[in-house]
């Protein structure tokens, strides 16, 4: 029952964090890339309006980093709840 | 030495490292052929992920419909890297500690039914098959364009090609084989492209030089901003396509290619779940190398479009004065013009030359003499030139030029100026994008025949030398219809791409995600939702795209490319509807469900 009860909450855990990097997946791609596209683009940095900015470079660049920053985290978590391989 | 003898050697030389390659690591057994043996780590992993992500369409296309298109296309970038966060997140681990070897072995043991088990094989085979003729028309043109053979020759040489390093090696074969296609594409593309920045702004990195300045003191993207809204075009940095249809498309992309089974199936070849998450992160970072610098080029070679053919007055190009690309392309079919105003100048701007759903030229075949040739205002004589109008208000003159998508990244190298030695290489590059993922889907195609349809259900007493045997015979057979389908192609290319996805996106995404997260799903649930999902967003494709529904009839607006993101919600939601009225699912499915979600192997009893 011990071990069960570890599992449990180690997905827990883990459903969290992956509703948390999913929010910042949404925000950098739906939303700062199309939904607010317009307001964003109002701001110009370097040469790039911000928001077309974000729907071709910015998200791609935070899609790579949310996916390394979740290895990592899980990697933590996995040893935390001692479930690694 | 001469473009074509270059070209040649390059393309045989990267085919001989292919098959090299994969004859040096065949497979032996079942769990080489399917899975590499489950022992590749996960950079390689990832970079061959890439490979057999990144197509012909990603290569070749994908810059020119940004250019044409601008933020409109931007769906496309986003949609095709965001899968990754998903796949990393929400699939990848899961099915690598479920540890099986394809994605209908997953559905079938979650949802304990052959019937999901064959619906998944139907899935997957009608998915690869739309996707892999694509492949192959892709090959056939990249060799009829820089070796000046027939499509049909090309697509043959490729089968071959394909046929012997994905038979012989298997998942083994092709996975180090992709990371050699890797190389030599991202090495491709980025050479013209960096050359391309680097003479335009300065700057050595694409993903920079988009937001620089030209020699003039402009910003690249607010010089090109001016350019096409002088012409009657939409701003190149907002577009012209609506917020929900974006939303749609972008979806559809992005749960399609988390849903993708040739994509889903590498997490499967790593030994360690973290491995997985790792490798979707390798994977992702590799196609960002080129989809960072995809927007540039695409922005890059507007700007140099335009300038070319409307000169430096913007008042039109004499045709004599054109440079040696446009000649060689315009032969090509890729590019042509006619002269609405009888002046003898190119002149490009907003609307369509020709006449037609695309607006692409209908070339007549007419001798080439000068009294033809006299006969008609343009070099190639077409039938279906446009009426010349356009609406003095927004532009300045009507235009006079089709531009094909694609010539964005086949000329580059030419209107940059760059020594034939870069041109040979693009074509090498456009090749090993074409062929990793023609191999990467006849795999998926021979698995799914040989393990989930004849070992799971319907002759389980077969030995492993014997299943090895039928996904080589698998392959070859799904070789031969790939090659057929791709010379016969089944309507337009970019509309059987964008059924792939959305099938994918509507069928598999929602079911591997409830089957891992929803532990309550049973097997009604998920057949009937995939069901509603692949039909509905089937028979929207169908209608719009082949049997001439209008725009206008569109539901909500949204395209039959994002449509697939709707046929996905639908999925959920039946699924969860069905799966209520209906019993749960048995007691060891659960445990089993539980297992697949802590990474160390808890013993449990499916096992």
């Amino acid at each position: 029952m011990q071990q069960q009860d570890l599992a449990q909450r180690y997905w827990r855990r883990n459903q969290q964090i992956i509703i948390i990097y999913l929010i910042i997946w949404f925000l950098v791609s739906y939303g700062a890339g199309i939904l607010f596209v317009d307001y964003l683009n109002q701001y110009q940095v370097f040469g790039f309006k911000l928001g077309y900015w974000f729907a071709n470079q910015g998200s791609v660049l935070a899609f790579c980093m949310l996916t390394v920053a979740y290895a990592l985290r899980m990697n933590r978590l996995d040893n935390e709840f001692d479930v690694h391989e | 030495m001469s473009l074509e003898l270059l070209t040649y050697l390059f393309v045989v030389v990267s085919f001989a490292i292919y098959i090299f390659i994969a004859f040096w690591s065949r497979s032996a057994t079942t769990h080489d052929f399917y899975v590499a043996g489950g022992g590749v780590t996960p950079l390689a992993n990832g970079m061959a992920t890439a490979a057999d992500w990144m197509s012909a369409a990603s290569f070749i296309s994908l810059a020119g419909v940004i250019s044409l298109s601008g933020y409109d296309a931007s769906g496309y970038v986003m949609g095709w890297t965001g899968g990754y966060v998903l796949l990393a997140l929400l699939l990848a681990p899961y099915l690598r500690k479920f540890g099986k070897f394809t994605v209908p072995d997953f559905v079938g043991d979650r949802y304990y039914s052959n019937v999901a088990r064959v619906v998944a094989v139907v899935c997957v085979l009608f998915i690869s098959f739309t996707y892999i003729s694509g492949q192959m028309r892709g090959t056939g043109i990249v060799f009829s364009r820089f070796l000046q053979v027939e499509i049909e020759t090309g697509i043959m040489i490729g089968m071959a090609v394909v046929f012997i390093y994905a038979v012989l090696g298997g998942m083994k074969g092709i996975t180090y084989t992709q990371v050699a296609q890797y190389c030599v594409m991202i090495f491709a593309f980025n050479v013209p492209a960096l050359f391309l920045t680097f003479t335009m702004t300065g700057h050595l990195l694409p993903q920079t030089g988009l937001g620089a300045t030209l020699e003039s003191g402009t910003y690249v993207l607010e010089h090109l901003d001016g350019l096409v809204e002088e012409l009657g075009f939409a701003s190149f940095t907002e577009g012209s396509k609506s917020s929900v249809d974006i939303f749609f498309i972008t979806a559809a992309l992005m749960f399609g290619t988390a849903g993708l089974p040739h994509v889903i199936v590498r997490f499967f070849t790593v030994p360690r779940v973290r491995d997985a998450r790792i490798s979707a992160a390798w994977a992702l970072a590799f196609i960002a190398v080129l989809y960072t610098s995809i927007p540039a080029v695409a922005a890059f070679g507007r700007i140099n479009l335009i300038e070319t053919v409307n000169g430096p007055e913007g008042q039109g190009t004499y045709y004599e004065d054109m440079p040696n690309w446009f000649q060689k392309w315009e032969t090509a079919g890729l590019i042509a013009w006619y002269d609405h105003n009888g002046d003898g100048r190119l002149q490009y701007a907003a609307g369509g030359a020709y006449t037609g759903q695309d607006e692409r030229p209908d070339f007549w075949e007419v001798p080439d003499d000068p009294v033809s040739r006299s006969m008609f205002n343009s070099t190639r004589p077409v039938l279906n030139p446009s009426d010349g109008s356009f609406d003095p208000e927004v532009q300045p003159f009507a235009n006079e030029l089709f531009v094909d998508p694609d010539i964005m990244v086949l000329a580059n190298p030419e209107v940059a100026g760059l020594p034939n030695w870069v041109i040979a290489l693009v074509a090498a590059g456009a090749m090993a994008a074409a062929l990793s993922t023609a191999a990467g889907l006849l795999l998926v195609i021979a698995t799914a025949v040989s393990h989930d349809l004849v070992k799971k259900t319907m002759r389980p007493d077969i030995t492993d030398k014997q299943e090895l045997t039928i996904a080589r015979v698998a392959a070859m057979v799904g070789v031969l219809l790939a090659g057929y389908l791709g010379m016969n192609p089944p309507g337009y290319v970019a509309a059987v791409v964008a059924m792939a996805f959305g099938l994918a996106c509507a069928s598999f995404f929602p079911a591997i995600i409830m089957g891992i997260f929803y532990q309550r799903m049973n097997k009604y649930g998920a057949i009937s939702g995939m069901l509603v999902g692949l039909g509905s967003t089937l028979a929207y494709i169908i209608y719009f795209k082949f049997m001439g529904g209008s725009q206008e009839q569109w539901l909500f607006g949204i395209s039959p490319e994002g449509f697939g993101a709707m046929g996905m919600i639908l999925n959920f939601l039946v699924a969860y509807l069905v799966s209520h009225l209906t019993p749960p699912p048995p007691i060891a499915i659960q445990q089993m469900v539980q297992d697949i979600r802590v990474p160390r192997n808890q013993g449990s009893a499916y096992y």
